[in-house]
């Protein structure tokens, strides 16, 4: 299927939308077990290829991930719940008022996390490989310590009762976005400087190139959506806890972007929606995913580092 | 005062076993550039390793707390090696990225095994040195403060006997300054490597059963918080730099307990991320280490 006119993404993105409204106009007569796996497939696609632009296009490993996300989370459900009756008075406002407060919410989710995300590709500048992990942790854990000592924003117990507004449209529309921008981000011209930052950042450095910039923006637009999925995760979950965007959570977004193939959008996709389906299939053993996980972690890296969905890899390997 | 005097003793105490942990980072660090993140969890499975031995020992005896404290350090040193042999080693010469994730999994692995084996609900460890309690004008000292000042004491300058002055130490400062070149000479790097984890394994198989002989809750879990500061008071002090990891272990163990001691006590565990990203901000070589520049 070829579309020589218009540019493929483009195209694709809006088949997206016409698809994300699609469902969810026809999303009552869905099981709602089903619309609810499937907003978690979308929120986890929507951080897996997020962190795919900071780890797999820009090779900086982040385990801050769910850090970002918690910013954006909590900032959103601040808004809609502290903000958000005095904006709609009593009666709550109309459909459209709660959707449009609700988007306001999210992007302010997102820009907040954003923000978190300068704020942590600053020390980037110095700091690769081991030690930005390691940073990156600290600042995940930084934010969780201060959000469980903020006794407005619920301190450890977290923030109940945050209003229903995520709905299947969201989350798909958001997906799809977010994919399309990081799928033209790092396809544009601008964008190959991320490719040249992971490839090798003192030769991308000697042709001219600010590396320093380009990690800072995979930074700021990683976090920005991933301020988002946690906007979208908090409006669908209805509660939120510091310690529901720990460490694990974190891994568990690595584990997608490793088993999707760092830097292939597609593969880090089918993993997202791989790893959020296996749980359901698994509960029964579920005191052993995360060995699993673990285990998957060690094989692949050892066996199959280009990730389980990246047939490509010859033309990306790296030194 | 005596407030002062006290807590600088606590501090101190829990500074010594951040000491014994950070020594098996820079180790291993100083002669294969990465960090080992299971380390923390070899820490956990120390301590563990303990609780099971100690049953074996006669209770409230100086011998036989020594015999859970060897016990469990021979056990970790074997753990350790085996790490390094089926997942660090099939990625000698790996990106850096690949061996850092694989250690993040390894790291996992042990920490959720331990929580289907041990089940995730703590532990009481059993007191395996007699305790007694002393009081110096109005400072409290438990022995088992007192122990870990001195285990950790005689431990390090082991270390530092083993690293100076024998054969096998040789080599691993040979290795740590330019493996092909300590390869050329005839050391066997694989031999040393491996001695090295053993080396650091033990270590923080000993810091696992002095933690948990002051906080006597021990989980699956534990190995996290510890290792990870331990993992700051090494890049501290200036990682790959042996004296630097036990300066760093015990500044950073007497800057938390006057945290805790204080109104910031919440705060306590956000200290020690902060110390490192000043200290990666601002000297990234670390106190006592040189900054380097990277070449092509």
């Amino acid at each position: 299927m070829k579309f020589p006119k218009i540019p493929k993404p483009h195209l694709l993105l809006l088949a997206a939308l016409a698809g994300a409204f699609v469902v969810s106009y026809f999303s009552d007569s869905i099981d709602p077990y089903y619309l609810d796996v499937l907003t978690g497939v979308g929120i986890n696609v929507i951080l897996a290829v997020s962190l795919n632009l900071i780890t797999g296009y820009t090779g900086q490993f982040s385990l801050g991930h769910a850090g970002f996300m918690s910013v954006g989370a909590y900032l959103s459900a601040a808004v809609t719940m502290f903000l958000g009756p005095r904006l709609l008075g009593e009666s709550g406002g109309t459909a459209l008022q709660q959707g449009l407060l609700f988007f306001g919410a999210l992007i302010a989710g997102g820009i907040a996390a954003a923000l978190a995300g300068l704020l942590v590709g600053a020390p980037s500048l110095r700091l690769k490989g081991d030690y930005l992990a390691l940073v990156t942790l600290g600042f995940g854990e930084i934010i969780r310590v201060t959000f469980q000592n903020i006794d407005a924003l619920g301190g450890a117990l977290g923030l109940n009762g945050i209003p229903p507004y995520t709905t299947i449209f969201w989350v798909l529309s958001f997906a799809a976005v977010t994919v399309f921008v990081v799928f033209c981000l790092v396809h544009s011209t601008y964008g190959k400087g991320f490719l040249a930052t992971r490839d090798d950042e003192i030769a991308a450095e000697a042709v001219g190139l600010d590396t320093t910039h380009y990690k800072i923006v995979a930074f700021v637009v990683g976090a920005f959506f991933a301020g988002i999925a946690g906007g979208l995760y908090g409006h669908f979950k209805l509660t939120i806890t510091p310690s529901g965007f720990d460490f694990t959570k974190s891994i568990e977004i690595v584990v997608m972007v490793i088993l999707g193939g760092m830097g292939n959008t597609l593969g880090v996709i089918l993993a997202a929606v791989l790893l959020t389906l296996l749980p359901e299939f698994l509960r029964p053993v579920a005191q052993y995913r995360m060995v699993l996980y673990s285990l998957i972690l060690i094989v692949l890296m050892i066996s199959r580092p280009q990730g389980l969905f990246n047939f490509k890899w010859g033309r990306t390997k790296r030194a | 005062m005596a407030e002062f005097v006290q807590q600088l003793l606590n501090g101190l105490s829990l500074g010594a076993i951040y000491a014994l942990i950070a020594l098996g980072y820079t180790m291993v660090y100083g002669v294969l550039r990465f960090i080992n993140f299971a380390h923390s969890d070899v820490f956990m499975a120390g301590a563990f390793l303990g609780y099971y031995l100690a049953r074996l020992v006669p209770q409230d005896s100086m011998l036989g707390g020594l015999a859970v404290l060897a016990g469990s350090m021979v056990g970790c040193a074997i753990l350790g090696m085996l790490i390094e042999r089926f997942a660090y080693r099939p990625l000698r010469g790996a990106p850096t990225l690949n061996v850092l994730i694989t250690a993040i999994g390894v790291s996992l692995l042990l920490e959720y095994t331990g929580q289907v084996f041990f089940g995730a609900a703590p532990r009481t460890f059993p007191p395996v040195f007699p305790e007694r309690i002393f009081t110096v004008h109005g400072i409290v000292i438990s022995s088992s403060a007192l122990a870990v000042i001195l285990v950790a004491g005689v431990l390090m300058i082991a270390l530092q006997f083993i690293v100076h002055r024998t054969k096998i130490g040789t080599a691993m400062r040979a290795l740590s300054l330019n493996p092909q070149a300590a390869q050329l000479v005839g050391i066997n790097n694989n031999v040393v490597i491996s001695f090295t984890f053993g080396l650091g394994s033990a270590l923080a198989a000993a810091g696992g059963i002095l933690y948990a002989l002051n906080y006597p809750s021990i989980d699956p879990l534990m190995g996290v918080m510890p290792g990870l500061k331990a993992f700051v008071a090494a890049v501290l002090g200036g990682i790959g730099n042996i004296p630097g990891a036990a300066l760093g272990g015990l500044v950073l163990g007497t800057v938390e307990t006057f945290v805790s001691g204080s109104e910031w006590s919440t705060y306590k565990d956000a200290i020690a991320f902060a110390v490192l990203i000043l200290i990666l901000l601002f000297r990234p070589g670390g106190l006592l280490g040189k900054s380097t520049i990277e070449k092509v």
